[in-house]
């Protein structure tokens, strides 16, 4: 497939950026931004007022999304974004919700909340941006690193068997559930702005690259070829069986 | 009882439905909490009750949630508490720090039992005194009250709530397993909501907002979510804007104003009750549970012909220490009875100095003292 190296010039989202504490702290290559800007066009695609939006984040990464959006935004303590925003949620139902943190804080950390909050299918979305390890803190083994992978927490291989986070969640009660990689930028921004609209619980698994920490321990390739690395590994299946999901290292996505 | 009414009467009601009843009469209209022995009632009442007010009860998956939870209400500007007692309070210490660094509003109920770890679920202790205080990572200050009847539950609870709004600060009611579960008599009187404590909301426009400037008082007026502030706030250490500065020069700016806004207003925090103190060189120094007994053996005591009194703490933080600074001048002695191995009279002996003998009367916790324990005290403090 063709990559084009032009530099897209949206201005439709710079409303809902905090462009005073630009430039944002990730690494070259990362997979967040992208995820975030999808989520931030996905509130005008959706049709919402951006009033009524919370952003509330864990810590690591993904965490640092709710300091950089113009929005009414809460950077909590790790793993626990999901409480507080089901605190924001049932005290005024009138806000729309959004917790966007990363797969160590939503998953491991702050598993048992992910899985109660799908359960209440608590009426919110919860953008999961998954990188297969703790990248803030330099690249240790997560609860969704594949089988066999490399962290600084796992030089022998991982050995434990990762969660299948689609499969997890339709199983605990989610009214909704998609994973895209970052390179799938409209996909991903559909189902997000699909995910806001939908009352109950959504789930949005958004796989995207470290390259500097998990890509480099794991030999995948740099820069753009890892976002192609990434998207000529996915498979695309509507209303696939998300116990069919998990995925392997080198495996499809 | 009207719909959307605090209930108004005389009542026979436990130390934790007392509380339930005081937070709905102070405008608490969210609780989420988790079970555990003797707190259990306060939840129980208030998923009774709140439906009946408008308000949301939620139970969550455990305590570190339901923590989180109230903090998020908070933020929603909804008045909000939970209530749980030692394990449970061990795992809310973690996040009663992002309510003290975020400024957010919130009541937080420690019904003590005996510990560590598991320890004596349905038997009473005063063993988390410290905790409270210093149980969070970091530097801070916080606000604890201790009730000494179910009728002070109710009472202290809506102080509580006045408190927590005023500052900005979570406040912690630091009851007990017996104070919990002992039903008495409690008035419940109308409470006029304008005379409860409101949350300063911004006076200026969204642009102009900076979510921690501080005023006068140093408690910055807060936006609450959903109303077009676009505010960002963070644990991390802040600058007035809400942005996270990673230097020594905002963590210092921020923590002192953290810090003195406590501090500085500890005047109109802290609140104590005297009991024949006018003359008295012995001063038996108590707070919750222990305060009954206590004033009991200073009766005793006083039928002896020896000149003791009682300081009731009701204010355990910040600490009543210019009180206690001024009685060691008078006093010989002081005489902390507690349902612990020694905790608040670390406290006493330091404002005491060197100029009053302060002595522990422990109790390991499961019971509360006799008055006899506390009279030998005070009979062995005149020799």
């Amino acid at each position: 497939m063709l990559i084009t190296n032009t530099v897209v010039d949206d201005k439709s989202i710079e409303k809902y950026l905090r462009q005073d504490r630009l430039p944002h702290i990730w690494c070259p290559g990362c997979g967040i931004g992208p995820v975030m800007s999808c989520f931030l066009r996905a509130i005008d695609r959706a049709g919402l007022d951006a009033d009524s939006i919370c952003v509330v984040s864990g810590i690591g990464c993904s965490g640092r999304v709710a300091g950089y959006v113009k929005l009414d935004s809460f950077h909590t303590t790790h793993g626990r974004p999901i409480p507080f925003a089901s605190g924001l949620k049932l005290a005024n139902p009138k806000l729309n919700v959004t917790v966007f943190s990363g797969d160590g804080d939503l998953v491991a950390i702050g598993g048992n909340h992910l899985i109660h909050a799908a359960r209440r299918n608590l009426d919110m979305t919860v953008i999961c941006v998954n990188n297969f390890n703790y990248g803030m803190t330099g690249g240790q083994v997560g609860p969704t690193a594949p089988f066999d992978a490399r962290t600084t927490t796992t030089p022998y291989g991982n050995f434990e068997s990762p969660f299948n986070l689609p499969y997890l969640l339709a199983a605990s009660g989610a009214s909704y559930v998609a994973r895209w990689t970052v390179l799938h930028l409209r996909q991903l921004e559909k189902a997000i702005a699909e995910a806001l609209l939908k009352p109950g619980f959504s789930f949005i698994e958004a796989i995207g690259p470290c390259p500097v920490v998990y890509g480099r321990m794991n030999k995948e390739p740099e820069g753009l070829d890892s976002l192609r690395y990434y998207q000529e590994k996915s498979v695309i299946r509507n209303g696939a069986d998300p116990k069919d999901a998990g995925i392997e290292l080198n495996g499809p996505i | 009882m009207t719909d959307n009414q605090a209930l108004v009467g005389e009542f026979f009601i436990n130390g934790d439905v007392a509380c339930a009843e005081g937070a709905i009469s102070a405008g608490c209209r969210f609780f989420a909490g988790y079970p555990i022995t003797p707190a259990t009632e306060v939840a129980e009442r208030m998923s009774l009750r709140l439906p009946q007010v408008d308000g949301t009860y939620i139970q969550m998956e455990d305590e570190i949630a339901s923590i989180c939870a109230v903090l998020g209400a908070s933020w929603a500007g909804v008045k909000a508490m939970t209530s749980t007692s030692g394990p449970g309070f061990s795992l809310m210490t973690e996040n009663i720090g992002l309510g003290v660094m975020l400024e957010t509003p919130c009541v937080v109920v420690d019904i003590q039992r005996a510990g560590p770890s598991t320890g004596l679920p349905t038997l009473v202790g005063q063993q988390d005194m410290m905790q409270a205080r210093w149980g969070s990572h970091g530097s801070y200050e916080i606000i604890a009250l201790s009730p000494s009847s179910p009728q002070h539950m109710f009472d202290l609870t809506i102080e509580a709530f006045n408190l927590s709004e005023k500052y900005r600060v979570p406040v912690l009611i630091m009851s007990d397993e017996v104070v919990g579960h002992m039903s008495e008599k409690v008035v419940i009187p109308y409470v006029d909501p304008d005379s409860l404590v409101e949350r300063r909301r911004p006076s200026v426009s969204p642009n102009e907002y900076l979510p921690y400037q501080a005023s006068d008082n140093l408690v910055p007026p807060m936006a609450i979510a959903g109303e077009g502030y676009h505010f960002h706030v963070t644990g991390l250490t802040h600058d007035e804007r809400g942005y996270p500065v990673m230097t020594a020069d905002a963590q210092d700016k921020l923590i002192r104003r953290l810090v003195d806004k406590i501090r500085l207003n500890k005047n109109d925090i802290i609140k104590y009750r005297e009991f024949q103190l006018e003359d008295a060189d012995i001063v038996v120094c108590a707070y919750g549970i222990t305060t009954r007994i206590a004033q009991f053996a200073v009766e005793l005591a006083r039928n002896d012909g020896i000149r003791a009194g009682l300081l009731q703490l009701i204010t355990i933080w910040p600490f009543a220490e210019d009180r206690i600074k001024e009685l060691s001048q008078q006093a010989k002695s002081f005489i902390v009875p507690e349902i612990n191995a020694g905790q608040i009279v670390f406290e006493v002996e330091r404002c005491a100095a060197d100029r009053a003998k302060t002595v522990l009367v422990p109790c390991m916790g499961g019971s509360v003292h006799s008055p006899e324990n506390i009279l030998t005290a005070i009979r062995e403090a005149v020799c």
